[in-house]
């Protein structure tokens, strides 16, 4: 009997490493107190469309602080949303727009007000060859016009329902995309004949689509807001990370990303 | 019943015993304790398995679910899902049957040409599945090396329907041809031999012995391949798209829904556990091999 208690004790000790060794990201970087308050990891979940401009800054910002490492996750707000409300752990979070943000704030896990410092709008993209020869917003309504817009659940997806309708056009999408990168995605590999997507997400992809203006499109904005989650472990760095995005040297990196001011 | 269990067990004892007798030979006292870290073991990966779908039925929305389950999108998206996995396994079916004969005669062949068929069956195991979809869009997709053809011909696959079915059976078809490989390669081949012996054509020895032989692997693996189609996300999503009614299957259907209500995810996922595992659990016993007879 005692052999097998032996083993059980040594299998629960195992479980236990194992246990603690998944628990160990959550527990995030250990903030060192005095001697330095910018050091460890700053994690960063922000949206698809932000992708090229945060990467672009956290590349600079750790240039400038050696001992800070940014890790960032990019996805379609309303996911990385739910997983904040979820528990997922991170220090700073920058939505595509204010109602996916006030998921968050809403569940009393914003630290502080969040501070709106971009804004970006919908532009209409279609393949370098435009094989429907699409030349104005209405031929999307032209039958056998094969176009990608997001889900309605993704702020893409409310900007693109909200355009169509200030434009007072009816378009029946082949399909509704889970996020804005997805249907630049489409309309770059020349699956679809358009698509509505950010303004940035059109100058990111340069010569690999071709943008046609939307005259209602300055009218649809979405408004980026940013803010240090109250569980975060590492708020010096998360604070001083979020005032570089908002300092000039981040405000000129938006405007060259296309993005415009609040 | 403590009364009539005991003489029934007797009677049954003498039928049974000459079957169990190996089996029950080994068991000694020395096996105990390497036998209770197994069931420590064993209890963890069943809690790993099993506790996520726990958590999910305790955070059901449950006096939400009767609006939820009947809701159109609900039964459009439930509707699609089982008729595309229900098209694809027959795909698979068709497809992989064949397949898995070739697999199972491959190992008498050279070594090179062996692995590789082994490794291209075993492909969609291992891709992730959005890359599998990105894979099939670029082969089928209307710029792709086939869409290209098929679309001078006026047909297009992404976006319908059709290409759910492709999508599923892509990722789906491995369990399947896996499943009766090993049920090929368990059967007893003499069996083949003597009835070719005794003049049955190849045809004739597929359908009348090999079949009836590895159909227990064919029904495991019909029910796996049927599960994993039902359950497809990444491959559909980017091959077929998402539509309502068109592409929008449940598991993407599930996905969305969680953007921004989490409580319509989850009664959405429930659907999606329920049909699998009334699948499995209706089909597993009365076909799986080991519970034959």
């Amino acid at each position: 009997m005692p052999p097998s208690r032996v083993a059980v004790a040594v299998v629960v000790a195992c479980a236990g490493l194992v246990l603690a060794g998944c628990s160990a990201p959550t527990a995030g970087p250990s903030t060192t107190e005095k001697s330095d308050p910018m050091t460890g990891t700053v994690t960063v979940l922000a949206a698809a469309s932000l992708t090229e401009v945060y990467g672009d800054l956290a590349a600079r910002f750790e240039k400038l602080h050696p001992n800070v490492t940014i890790t960032e996750n990019f996805g379609g707000s309303s996911a990385l949303a739910a997983q904040i409300v979820q528990g997922a752990p991170a220090d700073l979070f920058a939505t595509a727009n204010e109602a996916t943000m006030k998921t968050v704030t809403d569940a009393g896990l914003a630290d502080g007000t969040p501070i709106v410092y971009a804004t970006n709008v919908l532009t209409l993209v279609v393949p370098p060859s435009n094989p429907a020869g699409i030349k104005v917003v209405s031929d999307l309504t032209r039958p056998g016009v094969k176009v990608a817009l997001c889900d309605k659940s993704v702020p893409c997806g409310s900007a693109a329902i909200g355009l169509l309708a200030a434009e007072k056009l009816t378009v029946t999408p082949v399909t509704l995309e889970t996020d804005v990168k997805a249907v630049l995605t489409k309309v770059e590999l020349d699956e679809v004949d358009a698509g509505l997507v950010y303004l940035t997400d059109a100058h990111a992809a340069g010569d690999k689509v071709r943008q046609i203006a939307v005259p209602d499109a300055a009218n649809v904005v979405n408004r980026y807001p940013i803010v240090v989650l109250s569980a975060s472990t590492n708020k010096n760095a998360a604070r001083a990370f979020e005032q570089f995005i908002l300092s000039a040297t981040g405000k000129a990196a938006l405007k060259n990303a296309g993005f415009g001011t609040p | 019943m403590p009364d009539s269990a005991p003489p029934s067990a007797t009677r049954s004892a003498p039928r049974n015993a000459p079957r169990r007798a190996p089996q029950s030979a080994p068991r000694s006292a020395h096996r105990r304790g390497p036998a209770v870290v197994v069931w420590v073991i064993a209890a963890l990966a069943l809690a790993l398995l099993v506790l996520p779908l726990f958590a999910i039925l305790l955070s059901a929305p449950w006096a939400r679910m009767p609006v939820l389950l009947v809701a159109p999108e609900t039964l459009q998206a439930l509707g699609l899902s089982v008729l595309t996995a229900v098209i694809s396994t027959v795909l698979c079916l068709v497809l992989g049957i064949p397949l898995a004969v070739v697999l199972a005669r491959s190992v008498a062949w050279p070594v090179v040409p062996r692995r590789l068929l082994r490794a291209a069956v075993t492909i969609p195991l291992v891709l992730p599945p959005v890359v599998g979809g990105l894979a099939l869009l670029l082969l089928l997709g209307r710029n792709g090396i086939l869409g290209r053809l098929l679309a001078v011909a006026g047909i297009t696959i992404p976006f319908t329907t059709g290409a759910v079915v492709i999508a599923q059976t892509f990722v789906a078809m491995p369990f399947l041809v896996f499943a009766v490989e090993g049920a090929l390669r368990g059967a007893d081949r003499r069996v083949e031999l003597a009835a070719a012996s005794l003049g049955a054509s190849p045809i004739q020895v597929f359908r009348t012995v090999t079949i009836p032989l590895v159909a227990p692997g064919v029904a495991a693996g019909a029910v796996l391949c049927f599960a994993r189609a039902l359950g497809e996300f990444g491959a559909t999503i980017t091959f077929a798209g998402s539509y309502p009614g068109v592409t929008r299957t449940l598991p993407i259907a599930s996905y969305l829904a969680s953007q921004n209500d989490l409580s319509q995810s989850i009664a959405l996922a429930l659907v999606l556990l329920v049909v699998s595992v009334a699948v499995l659990l209706g089909l597993r016993d009365r076909w799986l091999p080991g519970v034959r007879g």
